[in-house]
């Protein structure tokens, strides 16, 4: 029985939207968006053929509206949903809406959405059809002397976990005996608070594993094959950051035998459509079903490219009532992917998500280069949403080859406006030990430790660098504003040079051209510099016959924000005085001037200052800036607070002047 | 247009050898610079206790970035207020040039009061004046920022005070005429120096050290016995809050530059000169770097000056107008740097034809509305009774009249002898070129120092023929030496350049860079319709 979709709605955002409504338009089927109202610009709304307003910013307003989805589908004429991955997309509920609204759901049956949700049931219908899972127990008496004598049984070390949880959340990892009973309290109350159910299951802790998952597809007739596997191991905060598909390690025997087991997996939960069974590998080679995820993944895109299928439509396809019309045998890997995902987050600060503008998203294309986005130049990363923004993803005949385009395409990456792990992702991808293929999910923990990435401040030569952007800025702004502009005389004084200063923090750069040929002095290092293209946020420097290529983009005269091959970083010229900005200068509201950490405040409410007092300091790309005072006053309220990551321009503390 | 051919052999021993020349004088002329740059230079720690930027650094922040900048007066006053080559400082405390700010050509007159405090010099005076002259010819927006300790009481002359009105005269005209003019008060002013500030349109005043006042602390206690705190008295805060004499108050000297950028910037001044592009070009065939070496660094040795012109016109391309006749006076047209520019020139004394020539030459670019360009190497006009009686008086006259009264721009640099009349016909200071520089071989005078000591030996070898005595060999050897020492010395373009008797030194290997600046300037300035007004504009 096939039914032919006609209108798709796709109650999601951001990338996948995009990537959805792109295939939805490759099949001639229309696409419906949905916005909350954060995202009434976002490119999702754009993209689609209609888009439909479905309330507030906060996703229990929007986005986990069944009943505002269901309403857009129907007066949009949308004969089906595709739900994407995240938000309803793994809700019962919203699947059953669905049914009852008699609109398709792109997506596997209520049953299996129900038994694969819950980490308990789903574990005791595989361990049924004879999948491997890891030994533990899964049972309903949640007695703690129950837990702790099966935890016991078990062998430490042990896994306790919450029943319904999911990244991260109620997961205490055990090695001592003696620690199990607290373990199991503090489990139980996470578990309670996030997800409103604190049943917990108990597991062997399997040490370093690998994250390896198997892609399966099922059609309405039953016909279940799988699409080989994909490596996530690399793994930050328990969300993944590195995918790549192969895995590294696989065998033909062993993708056939976790095929098999993750065939058996949907199987035996009637699946149908797309779907991942996630395992975890042992160094022994021993893989545990940890999962079943019965959505599109994020990370799809590799499978696509060693595969050569498009899921999406494969998913619609059986959404349809089609057959697959894919046979075991038709399923071919070829070459080798790698997915980075690009988070609006701070991997110096434990990845904590980053919100803004998006000043300037700029993404490479070429061989082997794929980008999946869902923000653009002139949009914004709201709080409300996944801080994922994007992902690159690399492919190649082989694995390194996979590698080295996707640390290409990073390099070509720039976002500008939010913190992002761009960086992250770079040095990550160069780390011997995923060079090698041997990361396991211990990886970003053994690599980073505790402290987590930290960017290196801008060497001489990246200072070097900014100041001869900016002065070529410069030069270019005066061009355009000059009457007459004479080529011959840039860069020419006739007596001795006057140099144009650049103050970086306590770091003077001195630029001097000499014609088209730029010289910058950093202390006693001198960086010859030629600028061979400076526009549209690109620009190409000649130095010591390598070319560097940049990224920038000039928030204002002074500000630039500057990504290079490996380097994000912004700079402030403060060689236009400690008050430079005449229209900020004077009324007391005090801003940041730059994204960064409020390391300190000074002062407290009521605190006459004067001007030029210190009030807070504010750490932004290893430097301290102190934030003074632009009037004599008394503070009046303050909305910073230490330790905390503020966004450029917002509002840290407000001085109420002195009456005369 | 001709294409022309040099017969110059770059890398010839005679090239290398005029080379070297050059350079010993380009190298004489850059020592002078950074002798002044060095010594102000030593008051940076003042400059930063204070919390101040040193001069240098002012104008560092205050031009735009990469454009270019021309400096003026850079010899000023040297061997002037101080007449041992070994110690003065050329510049008069001051920096003077035309450069860029928020993409505007303006004139910058930065106070280097790093030297002697900024304080007024004879050269220094004489310099500011002209500048000024300079930006109301260009129509170029004046900024000044002001540091000075005013007059240097311990070498009071008066004449210094008198004439020196004429500095703050201008400022009113300027303000008339429409020419912004715009004051950064980075330090004390006082006395006559409070009146530039006050006579300026914009002023822009830095807190803690900038000070304006007609009389400091000193000399009200000397005068009235008030014993006054210096801030309430002229500080740049009471300035900007209670008197009214500042517009702007900075935090910092850095801020006060930023303030000044922002103010041009908000003036749209180029928005008003509507002008078309110049036609496209090619850069000379034979690099202008080859003057220094092409050219003998001494006057005495002749040279074809249209191996200058090959280096100044764009693809060394020059149309020469009545080359046979009066040859040894070079009139040609060409473009530079895309603008269509006259150029004279000297293979030696200018005769009656070629004074003829010259002057129908001028007439005819006044008519065609095309800059002339001076390129001086001339002793004058020649002399002895051919000359006399085919009326060298006559068309050197008419020479003279013709160059005076052409209403184009007229562009003079000294770069061999310029000498006598020879010097008026061919646009010398006195001539009002728009500008005017000097290579630093260069020699101006009435005439050659040994021409001038062998005249009076004459004179003297007469006298005693007439009184019947013999002459006194000793003493007539003894006058022409000195006669010989005195002009030797102020023939020089170091001396002349530092009495302001031109716009400054260049490197010859620049000329054509000074001169597409200049030329550009003048066409900036013909394109500009100012909004004048009556009395310029007040401050209430």
């Amino acid at each position: 029985m096939s039914k032919l979709i006609k209108t798709l709605l796709v109650a999601n955002r951001g990338e996948i939207a995009c990537r959805v409504i792109r295939t939805a338009r490759e099949m001639g089927i229309k696409s419906v968006a949905v916005y909350s109202d954060a995202d009434v610009n976002a490119p999702h709304v754009k993209m689609a053929d209609m888009a439909a307003h479905i309330g507030g910013s906060p996703v229990g307003e929007s986005y986990l509206r069944i009943d505002k989805i269901i309403a857009a589908a129907k007066e949009f004429g949308a004969d089906a949903i595709h739900p994407g991955y995240g938000f309803l997309s793994e809700n019962a509920a919203f699947s059953a809406a669905c049914d009852e609204a008699g609109i398709i759901f792109v997506g596997p049956p209520v049953k299996a959405i129900d038994i694969m949700g819950d980490k308990a049931k789903s574990k005791r219908a595989m361990i049924a059809a004879g999948v491997p899972c890891v030994p533990g127990y899964q049972g309903e008496d949640q007695s703690d002397a129950v837990l702790i004598k099966e935890a016991k049984k078990i062998g430490m070390p042990v896994m306790v976990k919450a029943a319904a949880g999911g990244g991260g959340r109620g997961m205490r990892l055990v090695h001592k005996e003696s620690e199990i009973e607290n373990a199991i309290k503090l489990a139980r109350s996470e578990a309670k608070n996030a997800f409103g159910n604190d049943q917990l299951i108990v597991e062997k802790a399997i040490m370093e594993p690998r994250h390896v998952e198997i892609q399966v597809f099922a059609d309405q007739s039953g016909h279940t094959i799988h699409l080989g596997e994909r490596d996530c191991s690399v793994q930050r905060r328990h969300q993944k950051v590195l995918e790549e598909a192969p895995c590294p390690v696989m065998t033909p025997k062993l993708r056939a035998a976790m095929g098999r087991a993750a065939i058996e997996a949907a199987k035996a939960v009637d699946y149908v459509g797309a779907g991942t069974v996630e395992f975890l590998l042992a160094k022994n080679g021993e893989f545990y079903f940890l999962e079943m995820n019965t959505r599109l993944q994020v990370e799809h895109p590799v499978t696509e490219l060693v595969t050569g299928y498009d899921l999406v439509k494969l998913q619609i396809m059986a959404a349809q009532g089609e057959p697959l019309g894919i046979s075991q045998d038709d399923v071919k890997l070829t070459g080798h992917a790698i997915e980075a995902r690009l988070y609006a987050e701070d991997p110096a600060d434990d990845f904590l998500p980053s919100t803004g503008p998006v000043h300037l998203f700029t993404t490479p294309s070429g061989d082997g280069i794929r980008v999946d986005s869902g923000i653009e130049t002139g949009g914004a990363v709201s709080p409300f949403y996944d801080s994922m923004v994007a992902k690159i993803i690399g492919y190649g005949a082989t694995r390194e080859e996979a590698r080295a385009r996707l640390i290409t395409a990073l390099s070509q990456t720039a976002l500008v406006g939010v913190k992002h792990n761009r960086d992250f992702l770079l040095d990550a991808l160069d780390q011997p030990v995923f060079a090698k293929g041997e990361a396991t999910t211990a990886f970003v923990g053994q690599t980073y430790g505790e402290s987590g990435f930290e960017a290196p401040a801008p060497r001489a030569q990246e200072l070097a660098l900014a100041a001869a952007l900016q002065f070529t800025l410069g030069q270019q702004r005066s061009m355009s504003r000059a009457v007459s502009p004479m080529a011959e005389l840039l860069g020419w004084h006739s007596a001795q040079p006057v140099p144009t200063p650049f103050v970086y923090g306590e770091t003077l750069v001195e630029v001097i051209a000499r014609g088209k040929v730029l010289t910058a002095s950093v202390g006693e290092e001198i960086f010859t510099l030629n600028p061979l293209y400076v526009a549209d946020n690109q620009a190409v420097f000649e130095h010591n016959g390598t070319k560097i290529g940049l990224t920038y983009f000039a928030a204002s005269e002074t500000h630039i924000h500057i990504t290079s091959q490996t380097q994000s970083f912004a700079l402030i010229n403060l060689a236009g005085g400690s008050a430079g900005d005449e229209a900020k200068a004077g009324d007391g509201s005090i801003e940041a001037p730059m994204h960064g950490l409020l390391l300190e405040i000074k002062v407290s409410s009521g605190d006459e200052v004067k001007i030029g007092d210190t009030l807070a300091v504010l750490e932004a790309m290893k430097m301290q800036h102190e934030i003074l005072a632009d009037i004599d006053g008394v503070v009046d309220e303050i909305y910073g607070s230490a330790g905390s990551q503020i966004a450029a321009d917002d509002l840290i503390l407000v001085i109420k002047p002195v009456e005369d | 247009m001709s294409s022309f051919k040099s017969k110059v052999a770059v890398g010839s021993d005679r090239f290398e050898s005029q080379r070297s020349a050059m350079m010993d004088k380009i190298a004489q002329m850059r020592e002078l610079e950074q002798r002044t740059v060095d010594k102000s230079e030593l008051r940076r720690p003042v400059f930063e206790k204070r919390g101040q930027l040193t001069p240098n650094d002012r104008l560092k922040r205050l031009l735009d970035p990469g454009m270019p900048f021309l400096r003026l007066f850079n010899m000023a006053n040297y061997l002037w207020d101080d007449s041992n080559p070994d110690t003065s400082l050329p510049g008069g405390s001051s920096i003077l040039g035309i450069g860029y700010v928020s993409g505007v050509r303006c004139l910058v007159w930065v106070d280097d009061s790093g030297i002697r405090a900024g304080a007024a010099t004879t050269g220094g005076w004489q310099a500011a004046r002209q500048a000024q002259e300079i930006a109301m010819r260009q129509k170029l927006p004046f900024i000044h920022l002001v540091e000075s300790a005013g007059a240097n009481l311990m070498e009071y002359e008066v004449e210094l005070w008198a004439n020196a009105g004429v500095i703050f005269r201008n400022l009113a005209t300027m303000s008339a005429m429409g020419i912004p003019t715009l004051v950064v008060l980075h330090g004390p002013s006082t006395a006559g120096g409070a009146y530039m500030p006050g006579m300026s349109d914009y002023v822009v005043g830095v807190k803690n050290n900038g000070l304006a006042a007609l009389a400091g602390a000193a000399l009200v206690r000397a005068a009235t016995g008030e014993v006054v705190d210096e801030r309430e008295l002229g500080g740049t805060e009471m300035h900007a809050s209670v008197s009214g004499v500042i517009e702007y108050l900075a935090e910092d000297d850095a801020h006060g530059i930023a303030i000044a950028r922002d103010i041009i910037d908000g003036l749209g001044w180029n928005e008003r000169a509507p002008m078309s592009e110049p036609r496209g070009f090619t850069p000379p065939k034979y690099d202008p770097a080859t003057i220094a070496g092409a050219v003998p660094p001494e006057y005495t040795s002749p040279y074809d000056v249209r191996e200058v012109m090959a280096r100044l016109y764009d693809g060394s391309e020059f149309e020469e107008f009545k080359s046979r006749y009066g040859p040894a006076t070079i009139c040609a047209q060409g473009r530079v740097m895309g603008m269509p520019c006259a150029m004279i020139g000297n293979n030696g004394p200018i005769d009656p034809s070629g004074a003829t020539k010259a002057g129908q030459f001028f007439q005819l670019c006044d008519s065609a509305d095309m800059p002339i360009v001076f390129l001086h190497n001339t002793t004058g006009y020649m002399v002895g009774t051919e000359y006399e009686q085919a009326g060298m008086i006559k068309h050197g006259s008419k020479m003279i009249q013709a160059v005076s009264n052409v209403r184009v721009p007229k562009i003079s640099f000294y770069i061999g002898a310029s000498f006598g009349a020879g010097n008026y016909g061919m646009n010398g200071f006195s001539y009002a070129p728009d500008f005017i520089f000097s290579w630093p071989n260069s020699r101006t005078g009435v005439m050659g120092g040994e021409q001038a000591a062998k005249t009076m030996r004459q004179v003297a070898e007469v006298r005693a023929e007439r009184k019947g005595v013999p002459l006194d060999v000793e003493a007539a050897d003894k006058q022409q030496a000195h006669i010989e020492a005195v002009f030797e010395r102020q023939e020089s373009a170091f001396y002349s350049s530092g009495r302001t008797l031109d716009h400054g030194m260049i490197d010859p290997r620049d000329t054509r860079k000074v001169l597409g600046f200049c030329l550009m300037t003048c066409r900036e300035a013909k394109a500009r319709e100012l909004k004048s007004n009556t009395f310029g504009v007040a401050r209430l």
